[in-house]
């Protein structure tokens, strides 16, 4: 399954490597890592998108996070009400019988293009990754010259269905 | 929230001094009583202050010897060993003690020497890169960037080694940071936002706790090292006492509870007792404290304490749950719970067909060992060990079979007399470790039970005892084999005994006489009389070479991939 874990840390030196050291030593598969700053000065906010076995797998993961000097809080949000986003850059192929067709794809998936050229077409998309991997999937047969993606970075809505209130380690 | 910055404003006088200085400063401002280093050109403006500061330093003669000896000071004290090395290869010599420390959870403070800030990252004579290298080996770890960031770098250092579940801290210092010059507050307050151990248990869990047990017919207390870190042994005793719970050890617990008490039923495992290993499988309350189901204790978990409510005391919630699925978590300090437990005062469990159940295993099924043979059993040497020290002497191990026969024949009725290789298995570590032991206890009678294989890996650390004339007694079990490899070679691989065999020796009672210790030779039960004999008697160093049966092996023993209650060889 796939989890979404969110950390606050110190902005330290060492503090990402600390972070994606302890995923490669308990043998958990980062997906993607987003880290920027936060509201906060000197700290820094974490977004890891992990493959796990189980909730178990991904409770150990937070568990094994909070341990870390540097690391202020870890809140696993995976299932939860949240606002996730990523971005996407794309360049693909065009020419004058496939441009108008590639500008009717990107209205709808309210992408934008950053820049052109004789050949081809530089997309900007931002969304949830499936969002993102959906419009992929449509850009494929023009042909995709370059694609970068920024990960996912996410956290709660301001308001979460009553049932599923913020996950805590409930032993603590 | 808006806050600013993550350091609050610092308060009190600001001194300025050289880094190297702001070092000793906060060396003696926490007490400490001995480093354990080795000197080298990253570390010399550093043992330029030490020169005069007054406080000890040993010299080991490997900076692996060093680790090792601050990990048996610390084991013996429960208060951070103290290590300094160099960079590069002096850094990366300490490698494998770090590790051994952070799995067996001992407070270690670490200091290495770095190469200038200036030609960090240039590959510059003897650079490596050791925050990288000991990231996943260490509870935390720094580099030092300013002079004026020393004494609130150590001083958190301290308190992450030695607060929570111990661990080894490092710290790393370039060599111009010793040198120059900064400006700061040499009691500055600690302020870790993202490290507060919790100490006191959950008031809810520990009541689920006392329930389980008023309605357990078979519990059993898993004791582990966590009761020692936490010196949690009265509590204990006083808990099993009040409830009628029996207490089986795991390798690093020994001396948790007395092996002499009426409730201990035996170290559990691999190479556990019978009765320890089936009261773990049959019974219906698994009560873990400080413990953390190491492989080696749980054999195949698939089989481990099926029909068993586990409850978990931990400091580390991590630990909860990781292995072993867990009803009813404790996180805290094993003392802090086991006494919130006796105050508690619950119902008792009903446990008395337990216990009977418990005598009659053990009855049936005690430790053995072939006697028939008129070579010196190893077996039988533990035992003259516990008989001329009376049980009261500390006991330091290597790696391997002799370890396992100190685990199981020396019994310990006393907390801190135990310092062995856990979790990491580090063979070298004896004789290092005795050391440490011994600086921590120098009153006690401290024995280094070691096999001719790892003792070969650190033996130039004699030059140490002979230095400081420390009366530990070196007892090589000597089979003439990397006697663990050899017995798994023996049973698992069709008896081809690759490389595991020492035809060639050095002659140990020599070397020990080339250090000017005194060293004896024994090869039957009467002769390793005589020789122990002369060696307690003597307070000083002294080594001896005992020619034990070669092809002895440990039992009983749980297989790979077999359950606790699999185990082979409990009957001759």
């Amino acid at each position: 399954m796939k989890g979404i874990i969110t950390l606050t840390v110190l902005n330290r030196p060492g503090v990402l490597n600390r972070i994606t050291n302890l995923f490669s030593k308990r043998s958990y598969n980062i997906e993607s890592i987003t880290v920027g700053h936060s509201e906060q000065e000197d700290i820094s906010r974490i977004t890891v998108v992990v493959q796990a076995e189980d909730e178990k797998d991904i409770e150990q993961i937070t568990k094994q996070l909070n341990k870390q000097v540097d690391i202020l809080k870890v809140s696993d949000i995976t299932g939860q009400s949240i606002v996730a986003r990523e971005l996407a850059l794309i360049k693909v192929a065009v020419n004058p019988q496939t441009r108008a067709e590639i500008y009717s794809l990107i209205e709808p998936f309210r992408a934008s293009v950053i820049d052109v050229s004789k050949d081809n077409l530089t997309i900007q998309i931002t969304g949830e990754s499936e969002k993102i991997e959906a419009f992929i999937e449509l850009l494929k047969p023009y042909g995709i010259k370059e694609l970068a993606r920024t990960g996912t970075t996410a956290f709660l809505r301001g308001m979460q269905r009553s049932s599923q209130t913020n996950k805590v380690v409930s032993i603590l | 929230m808006n806050q600013k910055t993550v350091l609050p404003e610092k308060k009190g006088e600001k001194t300025k001094k050289a880094g190297a200085d702001f070092l000793m400063e906060a060396l003696r401002n926490h007490k400490v009583e001995v480093i354990f280093g080795y000197p080298g050109g990253a570390v010399l403006p550093i043992y330029d202050k030490l020169y005069d500061a007054g406080i000890p330093h040993i010299l080991c003669r490997h900076e692996q010897g060093s680790i090792h000896a601050a990990e048996g000071y610390a084991r013996i004290t429960g208060k951070p060993g103290v290590v300094i090395a160099t960079s590069g290869p002096g850094a990366t010599n300490i490698v494998t003690g770090l590790a051994d420390a952070m799995i067996d959870s001992i407070p270690l403070v670490v200091f290495t020497g770095q190469v200038a800030t200036s030609v960090i990252g240039t590959d510059a004579f003897q650079e490596a890169d050791i925050l990288g290298i000991t990231t996943p080996i260490t509870k935390h770890n720094y580099q030092v960037r300013t002079a004026s960031d020393i004494p609130r770098i150590v001083k958190e250092a301290f308190y992450i080694a030695a607060s929570g579940r111990p661990g080894p801290v490092l710290i790393d210092i370039p060599k111009d940071v010793a040198v120059l010059e900064g400006e700061a507050d040499e009691n500055p307050e600690l302020y870790l936002p993202g490290y507060q151990p919790k100490i006191q248990p959950n008031y809810l869990q520990i009541r689920k706790l006392v329930e389980a047990v008023s309605g357990a017919k078979r519990p059993v207390i898993l004791a582990g090292a966590g009761v020692l870190h936490a010196k949690a042994s009265e509590s204990l005793i006083a808990y099993a006492e009040q409830q009628g719970i029996p207490v089986v050890n795991t390798l690093l617990g020994l001396g948790g509870f007395p092996a002499d008490h009426r409730l201990f039923i035996g170290m559990a495992g691999m190479h556990g007792e019978y009765a320890a290993n089936m009261a773990l499988s049959e019974c219906d309350l698994l009560i873990s404290v400080g413990a953390r189901f190491d492989d080696r204790l749980t054999g195949n978990l698939k089989h481990f304490a099926t029909k068993a409510t586990v409850a978990h005391i931990d400091i580390d919630p991590a630990e909860i749950g990781k292995n072993v699925p867990t009803k009813i978590p404790v996180v805290g300090d094993a003392k802090e719970a086991l006494s919130q437990l006796v105050e508690q005062n619950g119902k008792k469990a009903e446990s008395d067909e337990w216990l009977d159940q418990i005598s009659k295993w053990k009855a049936e099924y005690p430790l053995w060992y072939n006697t028939e043979s008129d070579n010196l059993k190893p077996q039988r040497v533990i035992e003259l060990l516990h008989e001329y020290t009376k049980g009261d002497a500390v006991v330091v191990t290597d790696v391997g079979q002799h370890q396992m026969w100190a685990a199981q024949y020396y019994t310990f009725n006393k907390p801190h007399a135990w310092v062995t290789s856990g979790g990491l298995g580090t063979m070298g570590f004896c004789v290092p470790a005795a050391i440490g032991a011994q600086i921590a206890e120098p009153e006690k009678t401290v024995i280094a039970v070691v096999g001719d294989a790892g003792f070969q890996m650190t033996s130039q650390e004699l030059a140490v005892i002979a230095e400081m004339k420390l009366p530990i007694k070196i007892i090589i079990v000597n089979n003439q084999a990397l006697g663990m490899v050899r017995q798994w070679q023996e049973l698992f691989y069709q008896e081809r005994y690759s490389h595991s065999l020492f035809p060639v020796q050095p002659s140990f009672v020599k070397l020990a006489d080339a250090y000017d210790i005194k060293a004896f030779q024994a090869s039957t039960e009467e002769e390793a009389k005589t020789v122990l004999q002369k060696a307690f008697a003597l307070n000083e160093p002294v080594l001896l070479d005992l020619r034990v049966e070669p092809g002895e092996n440990v039992y009983p023993m749980i297989a790979p991939g077999k359950g606790l209650h699999e185990m082979e060889g409990v009957k001759p």
